[in-house]
């Protein structure tokens, strides 16, 4: 894999990745470099052998503070829209595709395309000292890199509106209740808690996980019919595999299944 | 026969065949030999009594990544008119018996033109439909300007041959170029489904109703009525009409004899 400078990964088990955005000192706010390199290592392990489980986190006190306004010019005159199409949606598209699932460990701030971000894993596991901010109403902007998507998914039109348009700072604690995020560890728990996570996934079925994260999906958007026959569709595939026929052979003869992926 | 460039495969008991494009190592270029080859294949096949309906596929990357432009790069007019290399093509459109593209990956160029010559499209969800010569100084030249406008509309043909842009196949599906879009591991087997449907139908009656539907492209539409009327007329004249309206009233499942 190749080096990068913004971004650090590592697989510190067997099938667990583990990815931080590096650029501490500005919380890990996405310039030119970082949006260019997380493109690149996302499509990357997306094709990355026995890897069965991603977390993102962020290196240093912030988890990602979105676009970094420092590294704009504001003299010169600048497409929003073509960032985003060039820069932000390709990872959004790339992290929502990945045939895993991916943890957000939120170790601090998220805000803007950071909370976007974070948004865009599967699930969400927060420091208690993190805390969410859709920073873009502050400047006059709207909510990008999915946001909008999300939002409303997650919690339904009154709440995602509240939280667009206020743009307040919301606590772990508040984003637990809301079902912002799906748990809240102390702050020195994060990444053992994490690694957890993943560590169990990497011992479940990947072709299944991969199948419930296509369905679960595809049912933000589909009609329940459209479902019913994506869901024949997905149980058909699953139904084939060599680790089905193991979980079976496992429950009957009572003994813990191993699954290889095939 | 033993060909170079396809694989042949049939289903003799579903009276179904499976021709697969096989240059992978080229995503299945359309080359002059073997098109040569395939419309060969289908023309056999066609000629069989044992298969009543054929898919034709080519791997998960790529259905086919357009025509083989190392053989056209340097020809002349000249060479490109007597060859007519696409001159070929038509004789797809006399196949009389229904095929079935199965679409994974990429059907770019002659590889869109390709699935358009056949009657329905099963894509895999990783499809990617596109007629991009306008990006190498030429134009489709094997059907596309005309399928692709028949089969999604004005506006959406000429963006797609104007610009070369891909669409993907939800895209492809709600613009109606194809029937439907499943899992990439299920393409094939939803096609051969699909073909086992149609096999297992009364095969005049497929054939003359293949006929009228392809002569809606053809035709204005009061001779296209009447062209269907004649060939609804005609299958008074099989014994699988009689034997389909007879277990129809009798409440019991048809035995077609294909006569």
């Amino acid at each position: 894999m190749a080096a990068y400078e913004t971004l650090r990964y590592e697989e510190p088990e067997p099938g667990v990745g583990w990815l931080e955005l590096n650029r501490p000192e500005q919380l890990n706010a996405f310039d030119e470099t970082l949006t260019r390199e997380l493109q690149q290592l996302l499509r990357d392990l997306e094709r990355q052998e026995g890897l069965r489980a991603l977390v993102l986190t962020g290196a240093g006190r912030g988890f990602c503070a979105g676009q970094d306004l420092k590294s704009i010019d504001p003299a010169q005159e600048r497409s929003l829209g073509r960032s985003l199409e060039e820069r932000y949606n390709p990872i959004i598209r790339r992290l929502r595709a990945l045939p895993f699932p991916v943890i957000a460990a939120v170790n601090g701030a998220a805000a803007g395309a950071g909370m976007s971000l974070a948004l865009a894993c599967d699930v969400r596991l927060a420091a208690e000292s993190a805390f969410f901010v859709q920073a873009f109403v502050r400047i006059g902007l709207v909510p990008d890199s999915g946001s909008s998507f999300f939002l409303v998914h997650l919690l339904g039109y009154a709440r995602a509106f509240e939280i667009a348009t206020l743009g307040e700072r919301i606590s772990a604690q508040e984003a637990l209740h809301l079902g912002l995020v799906n748990r809240v560890v102390p702050d020195d728990r994060l990444r053992e808690e994490a690694l957890a996570w993943a560590r169990r996934y990497a011992t479940l079925p990947p072709r299944a996980l991969a199948l419930t994260k296509r369905l679960l999906q595809k049912a933000t958007w589909a009609s329940l019919e459209e479902m019913l026959q994506y869901e024949q569709y997905c149980q058909e595939i699953a139904g084939r595999t060599e680790d089905y026929r193991e979980g079976v052979a496992a429950f009957r003869e009572k003994r813990a299944p191993v699954f290889k992926g095939r | 026969m033993a060909y170079r460039f396809l694989l042949l495969e049939r289903f003799p008991d579903d009276g179904v065949a499976l021709v697969r494009l096989n240059r992978p190592e080229v995503l299945n270029a359309l080359s002059l030999e073997l098109m040569e080859e395939l419309v060969g294949a289908l023309e056999e096949l066609d000629a069989d009594p044992g298969v009543r309906a054929i898919v034709l596929t080519g791997n998960e990357r790529a259905f086919a990544a357009g025509a083989d432009i190392t053989q056209m790069a340097d020809a002349s007019v000249v060479r490109m008119v007597l060859v007519d290399q696409f001159q070929k093509w038509d004789r797809i459109k006399r196949i009389r018996k229904p095929l079935i593209a199965a679409v994974s990956g990429y059907a770019l160029g002659g590889g869109c033109e390709l699935a358009m010559s056949c009657d329905m499209i099963v894509a895999s969800e990783t499809a990617r439909f596109g007629q991009p010569e306008i990006n190498i100084g030429v134009m489709p030249g094997a059907g596309g300007t005309q399928r692709l406008t028949r089969a999604i509309g004005k506006a959406r043909a000429m963006e797609m041959v104007l610009t070369g842009r891909m669409i993907t196949a939800e895209e492809a599906r709600l613009a109606g170029l194809v029937n439907r879009v499943v899992p990439v591991e299920l393409y094939l087997d939803e096609a051969l489904k699909l073909a086992r449907e149609v096999a297992a139908r009364p095969p005049l009656a497929v054939r003359l109703a293949k006929e009228a539907v392809l002569k809606a492209f053809e035709l204005p539409l009061s001779a296209g009525l009447e062209f269907e009327r004649k060939n609804f007329y005609l299958l008074f004249a099989t014994e699988d009409q009689k034997e389909g309206m007879r277990a129809f009233l009798e409440k019991r499942p048809p035995v077609w004899k294909g006569q």
